[in-house]
């Protein structure tokens, strides 16, 4: 039966399997990771029956409590600042003739994709140490700062590629009935760049949640996010606190990609051709 | 269009540009310039720079002073933790490579409605904390790990096999993180693919094997390309998955960076270290841009 089946010019020998293989790697230690965040015992290995200790003892824990609003804060103006500048940066690099600096634009914008994230933490430890002997101030603007920097890229794609989509059009019949360009930006291409700033502020906010080596090195004391506080956990005896932490970070970031991915899909659809 | 609106034009856009360029240069690329001026100063006693012009920090790098009698000999603890960045990063892509191929081929001849989906399991992980993974990695391998459990449990092994620590769990650690960023350039160059090119080679006779590799592989080899590069070069400067995974026994560059700020105390190396580092990614990505561009003349 096999040999009248229809040849396929797709198939290649052990593909499949080592796909299928593939998918299981990448899900497998997170799926271990999650399940023996239930676990009644303090073992990361034997499964002991179902309870939600771990994440009461994590809810309770005030160094966890700190962390998780300091992230949430860091997060959320990161996104906002990064969000801000990207959908400026957007307009002024995209439905544009080729301009002088085009080049030096888009490679400082995406430089923090392209330069280890070691090399950026030990350029931001010594610059703001030098600032922090100059003022004095050790507050959060520093990480928030930083965080906004590297942000900006990833804000940056979506937005752009949903701008690039938009027909102008509708912005030069708005700026035709003498609509101000202030107008016409709240008014005509806001709305329609809307779903491209959501996806972009969301990815942002995901790296930012996300990080670790930058705040590790430009955190002064006391500023441990939920990334750096695990960090710091792993070189002790590790229980299922760390696995129950890790479980609601891949919960709020696994729900944002998924929001991302129907966002963008959205948006390409309406866009194509 | 006139004078006068160019230069307008010119105006507005550079000053939309101003917020984002300058949070960038302030806070990304600016810090890179005082790197490079640290590397050039002498090491402060408790950390920080004396601001005395030294080029030891980048004699440093490679070579050591001997304590007693001041002479020089290469640095073999540098040497070797150069070296195994290079390897496990080379490993790293290899591997990354042999997996991700295959799966990128699969997603791009599964029906056309069903390969977002098969991305989207792809870069999920991707896009969750990359320290969660790393960590997730680590309890499987550990010696009180699911592998050494079961392996016992099935009475295959007496002893737990030490995984943990290794550069076996670096290389191991570096592939679970960060292979989506092979798939994804490869997946993509595969998706345009037009597979009557296939059924001419089948015509003509050819293998499955000389099909994949002298019909599919040169047309996708851009997507390689810019695959192992966006593998190679996160490797090379993994800071979490060596210090988690190699539990500071076995370091690679970002460590032995890191260590310079910290414990070493001398930030004028850790700054030349991170200039070598920059300088490396720098030659892969420039060699990158033109293999890409010369992939782009003979197809495109």
């Amino acid at each position: 039966m096999a040999k009248s089946r229809a040849f396929d010019v797709r198939r290649q020998t052990g593909f499949v399997p080592i796909a299928l293989l593939c998918f299981l790697v990448l899900y497998l230690p997170i799926i271990l990771l999650v399940v023996y965040s239930f676990n009644k015992g303090e073992s990361i290995a034997i499964w002991e029956g179902f309870s939600w200790q771990w994440y009461v003892k994590a809810w309770q824990n005030e160094k966890v409590q700190d962390a998780t609003i300091l992230s949430l804060i860091i997060a959320t103006s990161a996104s906002l600042i990064a969000t801000s500048a990207a959908v400026m940066a957007a307009l002024a690099t995209t439905r544009t003739r080729g301009f002088r600096g085009y080049t030096f634009v888009f490679a400082l914008i995406n430089q923090p994709l392209m330069i280890p994230e070691i090399v950026t933490a030990v350029a931001l430890l010594i610059f703001f140490a030098m600032i922090k002997v100059a003022t004095g101030y050790t507050g959060l603007m520093y990480l928030i700062i930083a965080h906004s920097a590297f942000c900006i890229p990833f804000a940056y794609m979506p937005i752009r590629a949903r701008l690039q989509g938009m027909d102008l059009n509708l912005e030069q019949a708005g700026a035709d009935l003498y609509g101000t360009p202030w107008r016409v930006f709240r008014r005509v291409t806001l709305p329609q760049l809307w779903p491209g700033v959501l996806a972009g502020s969301m990815l942002a906010f995901v790296i930012s949640l996300d990080d670790v080596v930058i705040t590790e090195f430009v955190k002064s004391a006391g500023q441990d996010t939920l990334p750096t506080y695990m960090l710091g956990q792993m070189r002790r005896v590790i229980t299922p606190e760390v696995n129950a932490i890790s479980t609601a970070l891949l919960a709020i970031s696994v729900a944002l990609v998924i929001a991302f991915y129907l966002l963008s899909k959205g948006g390409t659809q309406t866009n194509r051709e | 269009m006139t004078q006068a609106s160019d230069t307008q034009a010119t105006r507005r856009r550079w000053l939309l540009l101003s917020p984002a360029l300058l949070i960038l240069l302030f806070a990304a690329s600016g810090p890179l310039l005082i790197v490079v001026l640290y590397s050039f100063l002498t090491p402060g006693d408790y950390g920080g720079v004396v601001w005395k012009f030294s080029t030891d920090a980048w004699f440093n790098v490679v070579v050591e002073r001997d304590f007693f009698d001041d002479t020089l000999s290469f640095s073999d603890a540098h040497l070797s933790i150069f070296w195994r960045s290079v390897k496990l990063s080379l490993m790293t892509t290899l591997v990354a490579f042999i997996v991700g191929f295959p799966t990128a081929y699969f997603i791009a001849t599964r029906p056309k409605d069903k390969r977002d989906i098969w991305m989207l399991l792809i870069m999920i992980p991707f896009w969750t904390n990359l320290l969660i993974r790393t960590f997730a990695v680590m309890e499987i391998i550990r010696n009180e790990g699911v592998v050494n459990s079961l392996l016992i449990g099935l009475g295959i092994i007496d002893q737990p096999i030490q995984m943990l620590f290794t550069e076996f769990a670096i290389t191991l650690g570096m592939f679970y993180v960060y292979l989506p960023l092979m798939v994804l350039p490869i997946y993509a160059a595969m998706e345009r693919f037009d597979f009557s090119l296939v059924e001419a080679a089948y015509d003509l006779y050819a293998s499955r094997w000389r099909v994949l590799r002298r019909v599919i592989f040169p047309i996708v080899k851009p997507g390689v390309i810019a695959g192992s590069i966006l593998v190679f070069v996160p490797s090379l400067g993994a800071y979490v998955t060596p210090r988690v995974l190699g539990g500071g026994k076995q370091l690679m560059l970002g460590n032995l960076i890191e260590l310079q700020f910290g414990q070493g105390r001398n930030w004028p190396l850790g700054a030349a270290l991170s200039i070598t580092l920059l300088a490396i990614v720098m030659v892969a990505l420039i060699v990158y841009v033109r293999a890409a561009g010369r992939e782009e003349m003979s197809h495109g």
